[in-house]
Parts: structure tokens; C-alpha cells; sequence
């Protein structure tokens, strides 16, 4: 029951209610729990509730990361 | 799905588990617990073990808010269902859980009460407003995550007025959780669960943020890497927790930092600190009493208080004797220990409370591991 998913901020219904895009699916969502959430953003949604925004710029940074985990070892390990 | 595939990739698995090959010191042994149900799903589900070398061993921790619930909290919500004729509103996974006297809230439905699953919190608002001459509570289960929506309808029910709404409130904390491990006499003394570093959660993070593990670190000299739920996230994790163990570093990374800062979601912390205060003492199942590991109404909201307005009183239940639920969620036995796993026990027809949810150890063995697990040990 801790699973929760990423999702697109596809409609802002009113100040605390919001539409996502769920892979397809539109399912309304809680905004009371964050601030600031625009169209467009991606939201981690839990319970009926978008627990915080996703960051897609460390999305990225997270990714390149793993990508070149192989080729850079930590010096404790060469 | 965006933000799910990516860190999924097959391939970035393999590089992945080849720098985890090529770093660890093979003399030496790694032994991590991921704390999160979550992180236990994804590690069973996507066979992350099979892509670690045999000296990497992830411990199952006991961060399912459906398996640590203990006997005795099931039973008052059936107990209120039964006997007080509430419409008793839960969420899915606590259905099949275990209970006194064979039953279960399932098994409770069956008998007539007016059980209902909700996804969330404001379903069960909604039901409230709908049935105006019935009592509805909300049984509230889960860590961090949980709480702040539980908190959010408390509040909008006393802003409505609500007369015939309250919460059986059973949500618990993490942190308390993982001190608890970390003074356990296995841990501490007998060495009978060696831990090297904790896979801190992920969703729970985005609420509390990083800063609280600090501690455990500094105090207990324990490396703490916050990881996303997905295969990929566990395994850089993982990658990162071997790091600090041969640097001989003990300090708090984050490898989810697409969610989650140092500070965490303060609104959603604020809304949390005004609606609950820490219960004294909690039961857990497997733990036992943990001192300040749970969350009460605070008196501000007493008639929204499921426990104060039915005059409720806890019992303490002992769990099914064979089920070895208790070692598991302390890290000192595997789901395959337990002589029933897998034939008396299975998810269909759960005796312990690990193989409800699909982030419980048992569950998540039987369903993605049970094969393998067989032929290791014939
Ligand atoms: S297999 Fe069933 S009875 Fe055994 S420890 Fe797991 S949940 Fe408990």
C-alpha cells in the first residue's frame, strides 16, 4: 500500500484538486498536501493525494548516473 | 509510463551490477536492510539478489504498515464493525490480515459488518456525508505517507461539522522503527543480524525528508542511502551503500533525489503536527511496544477520535504460534524459515500478517521468489 506512482499534472481543478494523467488513465487528485503545482508538472501520487513534485532535472542527473556507474569506479575500488 | 520505465531499463541493471561486482571487496561481507516494504516488493518482484554477488545480502525490514499492525488494532476495528454497527472503512490491504478468533476484517464483512474498502481517506468523508444518521470510521494505517492524508480529512471533517465521522488512527513512524532495530539485542550484542547500512525509504522521505536519518548515521555509524522504489534506484543504492562501507564512511546519501530534499514536504509536516501528537508507547507486530513510534488525535480533535469516542481499550494479542512473522520483520529469520510458508500460508489464505501485502516479505517471496527459493534449499 506504500506504492505510489508518478503522474502528469494534466488539470488544476480548483486551488486544492487536480486531474492526472495516470499512463492513460485520468484519475482526481488531492493538491492539499503541496504547493506550487502547476499544469505540466509531475507529482508523486499516494492514497488520492500527491504527496510532492518530481523533479525532472534530478530525474536526469539520477539517470546519467547510474548509466556511467560502470565506468566510474571510486578510487577505493581501482 | 515516464518516470517508471526509465528506471526499470534492463540493460543499465547489468552495468549496474557489474560496478556493484567490480567494487565490492570480495573477502568481506555486505549486509543491508531495506527498511520499506516497497523496496522489498521491488527487490523480490524484479529479482534484484540474482544480480548481486553471494557476499551482497539485502535483510527484509519492517517498514509494511499492514505487516507490523498488530492482532489487537484489527481486532478493535472488527470489534467496532461487529459490535457498535459503524460503517468501518479501510483500505484494501488490511482486509485479509489476521485477527482474533479466526476472523478478519474480510471474514468479518462476511458475517455482516458494514465493512467497505476505500482508496482514500476522502472516500470515506464522502461515505460519511452520505450516511448522516450512521457512524463511519476510517481506519487509518501507515507510515509518514498515510498520515498527512489522514490528518488533512480530520481537519476538513471539524471544519464541516462532521458528527458521525472519526478515525481509529494507527499510524506509526518510521525513525522509531529503525532505532528499535538498531538497539535490539540481535543487532547490538548477539550479532545474529549484522547490518552494514540501511536502504532508507523512499515515499516516507518526501515527507520527512533526509535530515532524521542523520542521526543513525552519526550515532550508530551506519551509512543510510534513500532510494526510489524502482529496480534501478535499489541498485544504485546499493552501489552507494558498498561505497561508504569500504571508504568506511557513515553518512546520509540520497540517490531519490528527483523527490526528496533534505527538509521534506513542511506543509505536509505542519498539517501532520497539528492534527496528532506521539502516542507514549505502541504495539508493534514483530517489534513489540516501541516508545513514541505512533501518532495519536490530538485533544483538539478528541470527537473525531475513534478510541476516545467508543471507549475503546487495547488488548495486546499473542501472534499464530507458528508464524514467524515477528523474526522477519526484525531481520532474523527468512520468509523460507517459517514452516508454514508457502503451504499452510499462502496469499489466498494468509495466517500471518507478512503474507497480506503484496510489500509484505512472505507475500512478495511467495509470489515472485518461491521457485528459486525451493531449489536453493533442496
Ligand atoms: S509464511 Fe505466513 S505464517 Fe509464516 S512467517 Fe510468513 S506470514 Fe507468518
Amino acid at each position: 500500500m506504500c506504492l505510489a506512482i508518478p503522474a502528469r499534472v494534466v488539470e488544476i481543478t480548483d486551488s486544492e484538486q487536480a486531474i492526472v494523467d495516470l499512463g492513460g488513465v485520468r484519475k482526481e487528485v488531492s493538491l492539499a498536501l503541496v504547493e506550487g503545482i502547476e499544469v505540466g508538472d509531475y507529482v508523486i501520487i499516494h492514497v488520492g493525494y500527491a504527496l510532492t513534485r518530481l523533479d525532472p532535472q534530478e530525474a536526469e542527473k539520477t539517470l546519467a548516473l547510474m548509466a556511467d556507474a560502470e565506468l566510474t569506479p571510486t578510487e577505493a575500488a581501482s | 509510463m515516464k518516470y517508471v520505465d526509465e528506471f526499470r531499463d534492463g540493460q543499465v541493471a547489468q552495468g549496474l551490477a557489474r560496478a556493484i561486482a567490480a567494487e565490492v571487496v570480495p573477502e568481506r561481507r555486505y549486509n543491508f536492510m531495506e527498511f520499506c516494504g516497497g523496496h522489498t516488493h521491488a527487490i523480490s518482484r524484479y529479482g534484484v539478489p540474482d544480480l548481486l554477488p553471494p557476499n551482497v545480502r539485502m535483510i527484509h525490514g519492517p517498514g509494511c504498515p499492514v505487516c507490523v499492525l498488530p492482532i489487537g488494532r484489527i481486532d478493535l476495528a472488527i470489534m467496532l464493525a461487529l459490535e457498535k454497527g459503524v460503517i468501518l472503512c479501510t483500505y484494501a490491504d488490511t482486509l485479509r490480515v489476521p485477527a482474533s478468533g479466526r476472523l478478519s476484517l474480510m471474514r468479518a464483512k462476511a458475517r455482516g459488518g458494514d465493512i467497505r474498502m476505500v482508496y482514500s481517506v476522502t472516500d470515506a468523508l464522502k461515505i460519511a456525508r452520505e450516511n448522516p444518521n450512521k457512524e463511519v470510521v476510517f481506519f487509518a494505517i501507515g507510515f509518514e505517507t498515510t498520515a498527512p492524508p489522514t490528518a488533512e480529512a480530520i481537519r476538513q471533517a471539524a471544519k464541516e461539522g462532521m458528527k458521525n465521522f472519526s478515525v481509529l488512527c494507527c499510524h506509526v513512524l518510521t525513525p522509531s522503527a529503525i532505532i528499535n532495530i538498531l538497539e535490539s539485542p540481535e543487532v547490538r550484542v548477539l550479532g545474529t543480524v549484522p547490518l552494514d547500512g540501511f536502504v532508507g525509504p523512499a515515499h516516507v522521505s518526501t515527507v520527512i525528508g533526509s535530515r532524521p536519518y542523520e542521526f543513525f548515521a552519526e550515532e550508530y555509524r551506519k551509512p543510510v542511502v534513500i532510494a526510489g522504489f524502482e529496480p534501478l534506484d535499489v541498485m544504485q543504492a546499493i552501489l552507494m551503500l558498498i561505497r561508504q562501507v569500504n571508504e568506511g564512511r557513515a553518512e546520509v546519501e540520497n540517490e531519490f533525489t528527483r523527490a526528496v530534499t533534505p527538509e521534506g514536504n513542511l506543509k505536509a509536516q505542519k498539517l501532520v503536527s497539528e492534527v496528532f501528537e506521539l502516542r507514549r508507547t505502541f504495539e508493534w507486530r514483530g517489534l513489540g511496544e516501541v516508545p513514541y513510534s505512533a501518532l495519536k488525535i490530538r485533544k483538539h480533535y478528541a470527537d473525531l477520535d475513534a478510541e476516545r469516542r467508543f471507549n475503546l481499550e487495547y488488548k495486546p494479542v499473542p501472534d499464530n504460534k507458528s508464524c514467524e512473522c515477528g523474526a522477519i520483520l526484525r531481520g532474523l529469520k527468512k520468509p523460507t524459515d517459517c514452516k508454514i510458508f508457502g503451504n499452510v500460508c499462502t496469499p489466498e489464505n494468509p495466517m500471518g500478517s507478512c503474507m497480506v501485502s503484496s510489500e509484505g516479505a512472505c507475500a512478495a517471496h511467495y509470489s515472485y521468489g518461491r521457485y528459486k527459493d525451493a531449489e536453493v534449499s533442496a
